[in-house]
């Protein structure tokens, strides 16, 4: 019998355990195997790397003024030109994806690592994945309520919606990270349910009921980490969509306040001076949240169809 | 009977010598190699093989239905003399559903959920036939008449979910019988159903056969199915043909260590592991990539294996006129194997029958499940309440150490009782008493001292295990739940249990992705004997897995119950497999148990109408093995609203003749319980005295 054999076999060296860089490259090898996925993370890897190291890419601050070069064209001196106020424009496209993607200003002088688009999409992740599992695998009256009120959520269109919650907080950064989590919170609460009620049918979810387990423990220990696959790619585009929210509420005035150098807010100066022979200033933030945001959509785009080919 | 002196003329599809092969990504892979076979008319070749082993595809190629990446690279395939490999896309898709018909697994697959029957019956024959629509209903009611459909006008103008699994599968059948086709494959078309439905279309296949004179071709991993139906076999094994033969032979005389192996590892209807030990077949099937071309496919499988079965692929010996074996021992193979005979077991102190005290007691056990209503009334909570009766007055006892089997058919009531006695599912009503603690409970408000004596293991080895967990952890977690070791040691006592289960340390490490179907299943059996309790709970434990696997994990849970002392509760659908593995057999109809007592009692006259009816049911891989053929008429009543009196005197078969005024007392009065002299329950009106005289279901022909 084989499985004798297999018994009275020597016992051999434990196996390696896969190790943090053997993980990193299963994951960049699906990554690899998408002609999309390696254009949208070329892309992203691009923003992220210059805005990490900033400072190494410019020889200006983004606040740096140069009252004789106002609304220059791309330059020796200035790359991509300057603003109204003679300010390097790719020092503040840099620094302003910093604050998109690296790191957040809680107060003028307290920043913490983690872009705003990023803590927006972390925080609507963690609130909407608790209320999609406590839906989906309660049901009834529990799941009733939760997704009710969601689906109120949902029904306001989201521009109105981002518009009353900065209005009522006024603008700021943390205040950008609550709006970004309130309307991201009922896609996502929707999707993990969805996964939720299918997993929770499995039998692995029957024995961890018949070993008593609490429901806390099979929500977040049993079912969560086998709907990660789709909730990563949902929160790609999630990022992509609060980049884009960011851009139109700096656009309309409700971002993060100035001096801090926001894509949108700089479209929306910008803007003024498209007619008088000026188009850089609102021209390189629009390609850059553009670039950004398609960027991601191709990275989640390429890794979805080659996790649905594995499956 | 294969009849050899048949003119040749009658051949009607010839597979000779096919290879097909699938692009991937790696390259070419083998997927059918070196087949070989032919059809005649009014025959059945039986195609026998576990999973994975190129069954389907055979049957896909003769139709080409291979999909783009396949592709038929060597050999050639002729239905009534003409060559098909090759032709064209059109002229094939005039032969399917016309000359050649197919049958497939699952019914519900193969009608169209949104189109009426009689609309999906009468294409078959306007989209062939130059005949008008009215001219086809009529030949469709006609031929659904001769599938023995009941009612059959009504069914015309239904669609497919309102008519059972068994009575869909008779409109397939009958809509691939329509176009009185020369070739009809079925592909496993009685796998999805139950046993005693599944016995009923055998019948009518081996009707239809010889009233339609077409040359049939039946895939089915099932060694009983294929003995009841089949004329001539062909056992597949990893892409090749290995075997192939007349029924009698393959049965008899199988030459092929492979054909033998499976053979050796189902257990026969009536075999009890007090007797007999089953024989697993080592090792898995190899996935198409990983098969060797230099050596037997079978090599590293193989009991019998020598130097020389690796030194080339062997070809087919010849045993007798219609019978080849892929074995280069082909000749002297029976021989070698008469030496290794079947391994009996000692009768060991646990066996030996002794009263013993009860682990566990049911008692009227009732659990409903509320069925919503939509009408208003029910919004406003006035309605009448309905409930599916889903178990209902159960009285059972497990005694220590001992191994209660459950049968019964898909909807009686098996899951839902131990879904009741584990917690899972709250019980309306009864008593349940384990270790003399009132166990009704759910699960969440019992002891942790409780819980643990009490574990499952499951049916479906790829949904046991959390796929995102190591083996190891998945194990460790109960031990750490019920703190079965100390927190220092718990990494030893899963390595314990690792083995306790025949799997290496290795394993420790690896994610339930990377471990096969069996492998699964032992882990899944490791984590239920963690907690060292003292009734194991299996649902079904190895009805998903290939037989040759199967018998290891039957080996290994009785082996853990010889070592770890547990009792258990094993339910099926096998009724061979639940007399193998049990002391004691519970039979279920409709929420119900009708009979109860001793696995070799239940075996035996007096049997319950229900049960007689079962044993007839079951296929017995033996062709020599005679049943008494009994049917169920009709279908299994609903749950929500079963008959009164005695709930299977709508189907029964007994009580019109056994009992006086055709049994009217039946639908009246609930039946009571006889206890016969060998210390089993029925529950019937007709008495037992009657039920006695009735002749055993199997008995062995003379031959």
């Amino acid at each position: 019998m084989a499985t004798a054999d297999q018994a009275t076999a020597p016992i051999k060296v434990e196996e390696v355990k896969p190790g943090i860089f053997r993980r990193i490259w299963a994951g960049l090898s699906i990554i690899f195997a998408s002609k999309i996925a390696v254009v949208g993370f070329a892309i992203v890897l691009f923003w992220v790397i210059v805005a990490i190291f900033a400072p190494l890419f410019t020889p200006y601050t983004p606040l740096e003024q140069d009252w004789k070069a106002p609304n220059q064209g791309p330059s020796k001196a200035h790359i991509l030109g300057t603003d109204e106020l003679g300010r390097d424009l790719w020092s503040r496209l840099i620094y302003g994806a910093r604050v998109v993607l690296v790191l957040m200003p809680i107060t003028e002088n307290f920043w913490i690592p983690g872009g705003t688009a990023i803590w927006g999409v972390i925080v609507a992740l963690i609130i909407g994945a608790t209320l999609g599992l406590m839906g989906g695998y309660y049901g009834g009256w529990i799941d009733e309520i939760i997704m009710r009120l969601l689906d109120a959520m949902m029904a306001v269109p989201i521009i109105l919606l981002y518009m009353i919650i900065m209005a009522a907080l006024g603008a700021s950064a943390v205040n950008v990270v609550i709006a970004i989590t309130i309307v991201g919170t009922p896609g996502i609460a929707r999707l993990v349910r969805s996964l939720t009620l299918d997993i929770r049918t499995r039998e692995y979810i029957r024995a961890a009921e018949t070993r008593g387990e609490n429901p806390w423990h099979i929500m977040f220990f049993e079912i969560l980490p086998n709907a990660r696959g789709p909730i990563i790619i949902d929160a790609m585009l999630r990022v992509g969509y609060a980049i884009f929210a960011m851009g139109t509420l700096g656009f309309l005035g409700l971002g993060i306040p100035p001096p801090s150098p926001d894509w949108g807010s700089m479209v929306a100066k910008g803007r003024e001076f498209i007619l008088t022979g000026s188009p850089y200033a609102a021209l390189w933030p629009s390609v850059a949240i553009a670039s950004l945001v398609v960027g991601l959509n191709l990275l989640a785009d390429g890794l979805r169809e080659e996790s649905m080919r594995y499956q | 009977m294969h009849n050899s002196s048949a003119s040749t003329n009658n051949i009607v599809l010839e597979v000779d010598n096919v290879q097909i092969n699938y692009e991937t990504r790696k390259g070419d892979v083998e997927a059918i190699q070196g087949v070989s076979f032919k059809v005649r008319q009014a025959e059945t070749v039986g195609l026998v093989g576990e999973s994975g082993c190129g069954k389907s595809t055979i049957a896909f190629g003769i139709v080409n239905f291979l999909g783009p990446n396949g592709k038929i690279v060597e050999g050639s395939i002729r239905f009534q003399g003409d060559e098909l490999v090759g032709r064209s896309e059109e002229e094939l898709k005039k032969l399917r559903g016309d000359r050649i018909s197919m049958v497939f697994q699952d019914p519900m697959q193969a009608l169209n959920p949104s189109v009426r029957l009689g609309e999906q019956l009468a294409e078959v024959l306007t989209c062939h036939r130059n005949i008008s629509q009215e001219e086809a209903w009529e030949k469709s009611i006609q031929m659904l008449k001769r599938v023995n459909m009941p009612d059959v006008e009504n069914v015309m103008v239904r669609y497919p979910h309102q008519i059972s699994g068994g009575q869909q599968q008779r409109v397939v059948i009958a809509m691939a019988m329509l176009n009185n086709p020369a070739l009809i494959l079925m592909d496993e078309p009685t796998t999805a159903l139950d046993v005693t439905v599944e016995a009923a279309v055998l019948d009518l296949l081996e009707e239809l056969k010889n009233d339609f004179n077409a040359a049939n071709i039946f895939i089915t991993h099932n060694l009983g199915v294929v003995a009841r139906v089949s004329d001539y076999h062909c056992v597949m094994y990893a892409g090749q043909m290995v075997e192939s033969g007349p029924l009698a032979e393959i049965f008899h005389d199988p030459r092929h260590p492979y054909t033998m192996g499976l053979l050796a590892c189902v257990p026969r209807l009536g075999d009890s592991k007090l007797e007999s030990l089953l024989q697993p077949i080592r090792g898995r099937v190899p996935p198409p990539a990983e098969r060797s071309k230099t050596e037997c496919i079978f090599a590293p499988r193989c009991e019998y294996v020598t130097e020389d079965c690796r030194k080339a692929r062997p070809g087919f010996t010849q045993i007798s006129s219609e019978h080849l074996a892929r074995c280069i021992y082909a000749t002297e193979i029976q021989d070698r194997a008469r030496t290794r005979k079947r391994k009996k077991v000692e009768e060991t102190q646990a066996q030996v029958d002794a009263p013993r005290e009860d682990l566990l007691s049911f008692d009227h056990l009732k659990v409903y499940y509320p069925q919503e209503s939509n009408s208003v009334v029910s919004l406003f909570g006035m309605g009448e309440k309905k409930f599916v009766k889903a178990v209902d007055d159960v009285s059972v006892r497990v005694a220590k150490g001992r191994t209660l089997g459950i049968v019964g058919e898909s909807g009686c009531g098996k899951s839902s009782l131990v879904k009741g006695l584990i917690g899972l599912e709250p019980v309306t009503d009864g008593d349940v008493q384990f270790m003399g603690i009132d166990t009704t409970k759910p699960v969440t408000e019992r002891d942790t001292n409780l819980i643990k004596e009490m574990q499952m293991v499951f049916q479906n080895p790829d949904s046991t295990l959390n796929p995102s967990y190591t083996v190891g952890s998945q194990i460790a977690r109960p031990i750490r739940r019920f703190k079965t070791a100390p927190r220092n040691q718990v990494k030893d006592e899963v390595i314990k249990l690792l083995k306790a289960v025949r799997l290496p340390p290795t394993f420790y490490e690896r994610l339930p992705r990377q471990l096969s179907g069996g492998e699964k299943q032992r882990v899944g059996i490791a984590r239920a004997l963690a907690s060292r309790p003292d009734l194991i709970i299996c649902d079904e434990p190895v009805s998903a897995l290939d037989v040759s696997v199967q018998a290891a994990v039957i080996n290994l849970l009785l082996e853990i119950q010889q070592v770890f002392g547990s009792s258990m509760i094993f339910i099926a659908h096998d009724l061979s497999v639940v007399r193998f593995f049990s002391d004691d057999i519970a039979v279920m109809y409709l929420g119900q148990i009708v009979e109860v007592g001793p696995a070799d009692a239940i075996y035996d006259p007096p049997y319950h109408p229900y049960t007689e009816a079962l044993l007839s049911a079951v296929p017995i891989p033996d062709p020599d093995v005679a049943q008494k053929e009994i049917r169920l008429s009709g279908n299994v009543p609903s749950a929500l609203d079963p008959p009164s009196g005695c709930r299977f005197h709508t189907r029964c078969p007994r009580r019109q003749d056994m009992l006086p005024d055709k049994g009217k007392i039946c639908e009246t009065e609930t039946p009571p319980w006889h206890t016969s002299e060998k210390g089993h329950r029925i529950l019937c009106h007709i008495p037992l005295e009657e039920l006695a005289k009735v002749e055993p279901v199997v008995h062995a022909r003379e031959v």
